[in-house]
C-alpha cells in the first residue's frame, strides 16, 4: 500500500494536486423501523446509489471520491420503477488527467452492484471539465467500456479504485 | 569447524572469561569482525547480532573500529528476509529485524554513520524499509543526545514531513509521529551549558515553519498530517509543549475567528482540543507558569461560541473542549463554571436529532461534576429539581408526548451530575420523591414514565458504587423507600387504582431489579449484614417495621398468602439476596430455601415462578459445599422429578431444572452433569423439547440480574468449554438416534452451544461437527439456519483451509439461504457468501461466473440491509483472481 509505489505509477511529489480541498464524509445510513421490518419494501433512492460510490477511492490521493466532493448525493438521480439512474460527477481541477478512470470506476461499481434491469448513466458535471465531452461520450459507450476493461492494467487500476481501504 | 560452533565458543568466553578476554583491547573486537563478515545464514546471524550487542553493551575496547562493526552489521539493513516454507528453525523476519535494531541504536558511537543510512532508507519507496527505519530511530533516540542529533535535523524533519504528508499507509503515518516524538524528548532531555545553542528550540522552529501555514487551510488536505505532527512534538516534554502551544493555540485563536464556517471552525476547534490535551501531561509546581493561564479567557468564549453554534459537530467539540478545560486545575474562575454549567443544563434538553450533543453533554457534567461540586449543587441541581416539579404539575394536568421527553431529559441530566457523594445526597431525595409522587395517585403515570426513573436511579447507584460512605447512604436510603412503594402496590384495595399497578408490572419490576442489584453488589459485608436481617424478614415474616411508610390494610406475606400482586415481589428479594457478596450469611435460609422451591413449582404465575426459581439458583451457586447445600439440591431434584411427571406445572419444573442447572454448571458442581442429562433428555420430549433447546443458549450466556460475577456468584472462567466438552459428544448422539420430528430441537441446542463459544476452542472440533453443521444448514427452523450461519461465519474467516475441502455445499447452500423469506438469514447467508472469498482462491475460481450470475437477484433484494450485504459480496467476488485486488 505505498502511496502510488504499486499503483498507476504515480511517484510522490508528482501529484496534480498536492492539497486538495477535502469535505466531511456522512455517517453512516441510519437504519430505520422500516428497513428492519421484514414486509416492507425499500426502493432504491439516491441516498442508495450515492453509498456505493462515496467510498470508492481516488486513483491519485488516498482520500474517497466524497472526501474529495467528486461525487454529491445531489448530482445522482435515480428512479427504482423506471429502472434508471443517472450519476455526475465533478473532477477536482477541470484538467484532470484522472477524470475518465474515476467516471469508469464508478460505472464499474454500479455495473456490479445494481440489478441488471437498470439503464445508468455517468457523466461529468456539466462545465467542470476542459474535455467533458470526449470523457462523457467514452463512458457512454458500451464497447469502449468493455474493452478497458480487458486490459489488465486498466483494470488493475479500478479494482484498487473499488477495494475496501485496509 | 562451522561459523556456528565459533560463535558460540565466543558467546561462552564471553559470559565466563570477560577479564581475560577485554585484556586483548581492541585486537578482539577486530578478529570478530573478521569472522563475523560475509555471514548469511539467519540462525547464525541471531547469534552473532547478540554478541557485537554484548561487545557494545560491556564496554570491551573498540579502538579505531567502530566504523568497521557498524559496517559489517549495518550491511544486513532493513533487513530483507522470508522463512522457506516449512522452515524448521522458525526464524521469523521480525526477529533479525529486532535483534539488528537493538545492535545498531545500542549505542551514540554508530550515530554519524547510522543516521545518513536511515534518512536514505526512509526515502526509499519500499514500505517496509520505511517502517523499519522509523522505528530504528525512534529506538536510537532513547539513547542519543544533541550532539549526535544536530547535524542531521534537517533532513530528518524533512523526510519525516514528506512521509506523514504523503503517505497512504496509517502505519508509516503513525511510526512516522512517533519518529518525531522521540527526537523531540531527546532533544528536550539534553542538559545544556549556558552558552549553547538549543536545538530544540531551532528544531521545532523548524516544524512550526512547515506547518503553521496549513493550520490556516482548514479545508485542505495537509491540515490534520501538520496538526498531527506539531502535537506529536509539542507531546514530547513540557518545554516542547510550551514553546509549540505558546506559537499555535493564538494563531489558531484568530483563525477561528477568521473562518466563519461552521465545518471550518470545528476542524480549528478540534485542533486546539488536541494541543489542550497535552497540557494534562505535565504538572506544573507554580500557578503562575502555566501557560494556558493566559488564553483562559480567549478559549473560554471559543467555548462558549462553539457550544451556542446551530452546528451539532461543533458544538459537540466544544464539549469536549469544555471538559478538558475543567481538568486543568485551577484554570476556570467560578464565574466561567457558572456559565459552563448554564450551557450544558440547556444543552441537556436538546431535541432528538442532537442526541449525540446531549450525551456529550451529560457526560461533561459527570466529568465536571466531580470536579466541581460545588458548582452544580449550586447552579444545576436547584434548575433541575425545579424542572421535576414542573414535570410532576404537568403530569398530574395529562400528558403531551413534548413534556414526556423533557422530563426524562432531566432525569437523565440528574443520574449524569450525580458523580460526587455531595451532589447524590441531594439528587438521590429528588428522584426518590419524585417517584412517590408519581405514585400518590392523581398523576397519570406510564410504565416508561416509571422504569425512567429506576434508570436513573440505577446510574446514580453505577456512580455511588466507588465510594464506600456513598454506596451505603444509597441503599439505606433508597431500598426502603423502593420496597414500601412496591409492599404498597401489592396491597389488595378496595377501589384499584391503575397507576399503583404500573408497580408491578414486569419491565418496571425488571428496571427496580436492577436498580436494587446495582445498590448491592458493592456493599461491604457488615453494612450488608444489616440490610440483610431487616429484607429477609420482611418477605418471610411480614416484618415491615423498617419501611419509611407501614400502614398497610393488610400483612405482606408473599409466600404464604394467595395474592399473585404480593408473589411478584420475590424478584425484588431476588434482585437483593443473590447480589450479596459470597460471605454475608442469609438469616433463615432454611426456610427461605423451602419457601422458593415451593413457589417456583407453583402454577399460578409464571414471572413469580420463574423469580423463584432463579432466586433459588442464585443462592444455592454461592453456597460452600456441604450438607447444607446436598440438602437444598436433593429438595430442588425431588420437586423436579415430581413436577416433571405428566400434571399441570410441567414448564414450572422444567425452569426450576433449568435454573439449577445453571447454577450448578457455573461452578463445575459434580451434581451439573447429572442435570444436564436430564435436560438433554428433555429435547425428544413433544411437549418441553422447544424449551429444552432454548434452554442451552440460557445456560451458555451470561445473565444480567443473577448468577453473575458482579453479584460475587461463582463463575468459572472456563464453563463454556467444558460445557462444550462434556455435552457435544452426547448432543451429537442424541441428534442420529432422535426421530425425525424432534432433530431440529437437537440442532437448535447444538447450535446454541457452538455460538456462545470462543472460536479458539470450537476451531479443533471443526472438522467433527462440520457435516452436523451442514446438515443444520438444510434445518428448516430459521434460528437454527440463522444460528449455525452465525456460527460458520467466523469460521470461513478463520480456518479457510478446513472450509475448503466442503466449498461445493457451502456455495449451494448459502446461495439456497440467499433467498429464505426471513431477512436476517437473507443477510446472515450473504454475510457468509462475502465471507467464503477468504478461502483460497483456486478453490473458489470455479464457482465465481455462478455465485457472480446468482448474487445479481438479492441485488434487486426488496430489503436494503439485503441489498447492502449482497452489494459487498458480489464486490468481493468479482475481485477473486482479478489484477489489483
Amino acid at each position: 500500500m505505498v502511496g502510488g509505489g504499486g499503483g498507476g505509477g504515480v511517484g510522490s511529489g508528482l501529484l496534480e494536486n498536492a492539497n486538495p480541498l477535502i469535505y466531511e464524509r456522512s455517517g453512516e445510513r441510519p437504519v430505520t423501523a422500516g428497513e428492519e421490518d421484514e414486509q416492507v419494501p425499500d426502493s432504491i433512492d439516491a441516498r442508495e446509489i450515492f453509498d456505493l460510490i462515496r467510498s470508492i477511492n481516488d486513483p491519485e490521493h488516498p482520500l474517497t471520491l466524497e472526501e474529495l466532493n467528486v461525487v454529491e448525493q445531489v448530482r445522482v438521480q435515480v428512479s427504482d420503477p423506471e429502472s434508471t439512474v443517472a450519476v455526475a460527477f465533478t473532477p477536482t481541477i477541470p484538467h484532470c488527467s484522472m477524470a475518465t478512470l474515476i467516471g469508469l470506476s464508478i460505472k464499474v461499481k454500479l455495473l456490479r452492484s445494481l440489478p441488471q434491469r437498470f439503464k445508468m448513466d455517468v457523466h461529468i458535471t456539466p462545465g467542470t471539465h476542459a474535455s467533458e465531452h470526449a470523457v462523457n461520450k467514452q463512458l457512454a459507450d458500451k464497447e469502449r467500456v468493455a474493452a478497458a476493461l480487458e486490459n489488465t492494467h486498466l483494470l488493475e487500476v479500478v479494482n484498487q479504485c473499488l477495494s475496501a481501504r485496509s | 569447524m562451522d561459523r556456528h560452533t565459533v560463535y558460540s565458543i565466543i558467546t561462552n568466553f564471553m559470559q565466563t572469561r570477560e577479564e581475560e578476554l577485554k585484556g586483548l583491547g581492541a585486537d578482539f573486537t577486530f578478529g570478530f569482525i573478521q569472522v563475523m563478515d560475509g555471514e548469511k545464514d539467519p540462525r547464525n546471524l541471531l547469534v552473532a547480532f547478540r554478541i557485537v550487542h554484548d561487545l557494545i553493551s560491556r564496554d570491551y575496547s573498540l579502538g579505531p573500529f567502530v566504523e568497521e562493526l557498524f559496517e559489517v552489521t549495518s550491511c544486513y539493513f532493513p533487513i530483507d528476509f522470508t522463512p522457506p516454507p516449512n522452515d524448521p528453525h522458525g526464524i521469523q523476519r521480525e526477529d533479525l529485524i529486532l535483534s539488528l535494531r537493538a545492535v545498531l541504536a545500542s549505542t551514540p558511537r554508530f550515530a554519524e554513520f547510522l543516521l545518513p543510512l536511515l534518512i536514505e532508507k526512509v526515502d526509499s519507496e519500499i514500505l517496509s524499509a520505511k517502517l523499519d527505519s522509523l522505528q530504528t530511530l525512534n529506538a536510537c533516540c532513547a539513547v542519543y543526545g544533541q550532539k549526535e542529533l544536530k547535524d542531521f535535523l534537517p533532513s530528518l524533519w524533512a523526510s519525516i514531513r514528506r512521509e506523514v504528508f504523503q503517505t497512504a499507509s496509517e502505519r508509516v503515518e503513525a511510526d512516522g509521529l512517533a519518529a518525531l516524538h522521540s527526537l523531540t524528548a531527546c532533544l528536550s532531555r539534553s542538559v545544556l551549558r549556558a552558552d549553547a545553542e538549543d536545538f530544540l528550540d531551532s528544531f521545532l522552529s523548524n516544524i512550526l515553519q512547515d506547518c503553521r501555514h496549513h493550520l490556516c487551510e482548514p479545508d485542505m488536505k495537509l491540515v490534520w498530517p501538520s496538526a498531527k505532527l506539531l502535537q506529536a512534538a509539542a507531546g514530547a516534554s513540557a518545554r516542547a509543549c510550551d514553546h509549540i502551544t505558546s506559537n499555535v493555540l493564538p494563531l489558531l485563536l484568530e483563525q477561528f475567528h477568521k473562518h466563519s464556517q461552521s465545518n471550518q471552525r470545528r476542524t480549528i476547534l478540534e485542533m486546539i482540543l488536541g494541543f489542550l490535551k497535552l497540557h494534562q501531561k505535565w504538572s506544573y509546581e507554580d500557578k503562575d507558569e502555566r501557560p494556558l493561564n493566559g488564553f483562559k479567557d480567549q478559549l473560554c468564549s471559543l467555548v462558549f461560541m462553539a457550544l451556542t453554534d446551530p452546528s451539532t459537530q461543533l458544538q459537540l467539540v466544544g464539549i469536549r473542549t469544555l471538559a478538558v478545560l475543567g481538568a486543568q486545575p485551577d484554570l476556570l474562575s467560578s464565574g466561567d463554571l457558572e456559565l459552563a454549567v448554564g450551557h450544558l443544563y440547556r444543552l441537556s434538553f436538546l431535541e432528538e436529532d442532537s442526541q449525540s450533543c446531549r450525551v456529550a453533554a451529560l457526560e461533561a457534567s459527570g466529568a465536571l461534576a466531580a470536579l466541581y461540586p460545588v458548582a452544580f449543587s449550586s447552579h444545576l441541581v436547584p434548575k433541575l429539581a425545579e424542572e421535576l416539579r414542573r414535570g410532576e404539575l404537568d403530569l398530574t394536568r395529562g400528558d403531551e408526548p413534548t413534556k414526556c421527553s423533557r422530563r426524562l431529559r432531566c432525569l437523565q441530566a440528574l443520574s449524569a451530575a450525580s458523580a460526587h457523594p455531595s451532589i447524590v445526597k441531594e439528587t438521590l431525595p429528588l428522584l426518590l420523591q419524585h417517584l412517590c409522587q408519581m405514585n400518590k395517585g392523581n398523576m397519570v403515570a406510564g410504565t416508561s414514565e416509571v422504569i425512567a426513573v429506576c434508570q436513573s436511579l440505577q446510574q446514580v447507584a453505577e456512580k455511588c458504587q466507588r465510594d464506600r460512605e456513598s454506596c451505603w447512604y444509597f441503599h439505606q436510603t433508597a431500598l426502603p423507600c423502593l420496597l414500601a412503594l412496591a409492599v404498597q402496590a401489592s396491597m389488595p384495595e378496595k377501589e384499584h387504582s391503575v397507576l399503583r399497578k404500573v408497580l408491578l408490572e414486569d419491565e418496571v419490576l425488571a428496571a427496580m431489579v436492577s436498580v436494587i442489584g446495582t445498590a448491592t453488589t458493592h456493599l461491604s459485608p457488615d453494612l450488608a449484614a444489616q440490610s440483610v436481617a431487616r429484607i429477609v424478614p420482611l418477605f418471610l415474616d411480614g416484618n415491615i417495621s423498617f419501611l419509611p411508610e407501614n400502614s398497610f390494610p393488610c400483612r405482606f406475606q408473599p409466600f404464604q398468602d394467595g395474592s399473585s400482586g404480593q408473589r411478584r415481589l420475590v424478584a425484588l428479594l431476588m434482585a437483593f439476596v443473590c447480589s450479596l457478596p459470597r460471605n454475608v450469611e442469609i438469616p433463615q435460609l432454611n426456610q427461605l430455601m423451602r419457601e422458593l422451591v415451593e413457589l417456583s413449582c407453583c402454577p399460578s404465575c409464571p414471572s413469580s415462578s420463574t423469580a423463584a426459581a432463579k432466586c433459588f439458583a442464585g443462592l444455592l451457586n454461592k453456597l460452600p459445599s456441604g450438607q447444607q447445600l446436598d440438602g437444598f439440591l436433593q429438595l430442588a431434584v425431588d420437586r423436579v422429578e415430581a413436577g416433571l411427571s405428566p400434571g399441570p406445572c410441567r414448564s414450572q419444573a422444567f425452569t426450576l431444572l433449568l435454573w439449577v442447572t445453571k447454577a450448578l454448571v457455573l461452578r463445575y458442581h459434580p451434581l451439573s452433569s447429572c442435570l444436564t442429562d436430564r435436560l438433554m433428555g428433555l429435547l425428544s420430549d413433544p411437549e418441553l423439547g422447544p424449551a429444552a433447546a432454548d434452554g442451552f443458549s440460557l445456560l451458555m450466556s451470561d445473565c444480567t440480574d443473577v448468577l453473575t460475577r458482579a453479584g460475587h456468584a461463582e463463575v468459572r472462567i472456563m464453563f463454556r468449554q467444558r460445557f462444550f466438552t462434556d455435552n457435544v459428544p452426547a448432543l451429537v448422539q442424541g441428534f442420529h438416534a432422535a426421530s425425525q420430528d424432534v432433530k431440529p430441537n437437537y440442532l437448535k441446542g447444538l447450535s446454541h452451544v457452538l455460538n456462545r463459544l470462543p472460536k479458539p476452542v470450537l476451531l479443533p472440533e471443526l472438522p467433527t461437527l462440520l457435516s452436523l453443521l451442514l446438515e443444520a444448514l438444510s434445518c428448516s427452523d430459521c434460528v437454527v439456519q440463522l444460528s449455525t450461519l452465525s456460527c460458520l461465519q467466523p469460521l470461513l474467516l478463520e480456518a479457510p483451509q478446513v472450509m475448503s475441502l466442503h466449498v461445493d455445499t457451502l456455495v449451494t447452500k448459502f446461495l439456497n439461504l440467499s433467498s429464505s423469506p426471513s431477512m436476517a438469514v437473507r443477510i446472515a447467508a450473504l454475510q457468509c457468501m462475502h465471507a467464503l472469498t477468504r478461502l483460497p482462491t483456486p478453490v473458489l475460481l470455479p464457482y465465481k461466473p455462478q455465485v457472480i450470475r446468482a448474487l445479481a437477484k438479492p441485488l434487486d433484494d426488496k430489503k436494503r440491509l439485503v441489498r447492502k450485504e449482497a452489494v459487498s459480496a458480489r464486490g468481493e467476488w468479482f475481485l477473486l483472481g482479478s489484477p489489483g485486488s
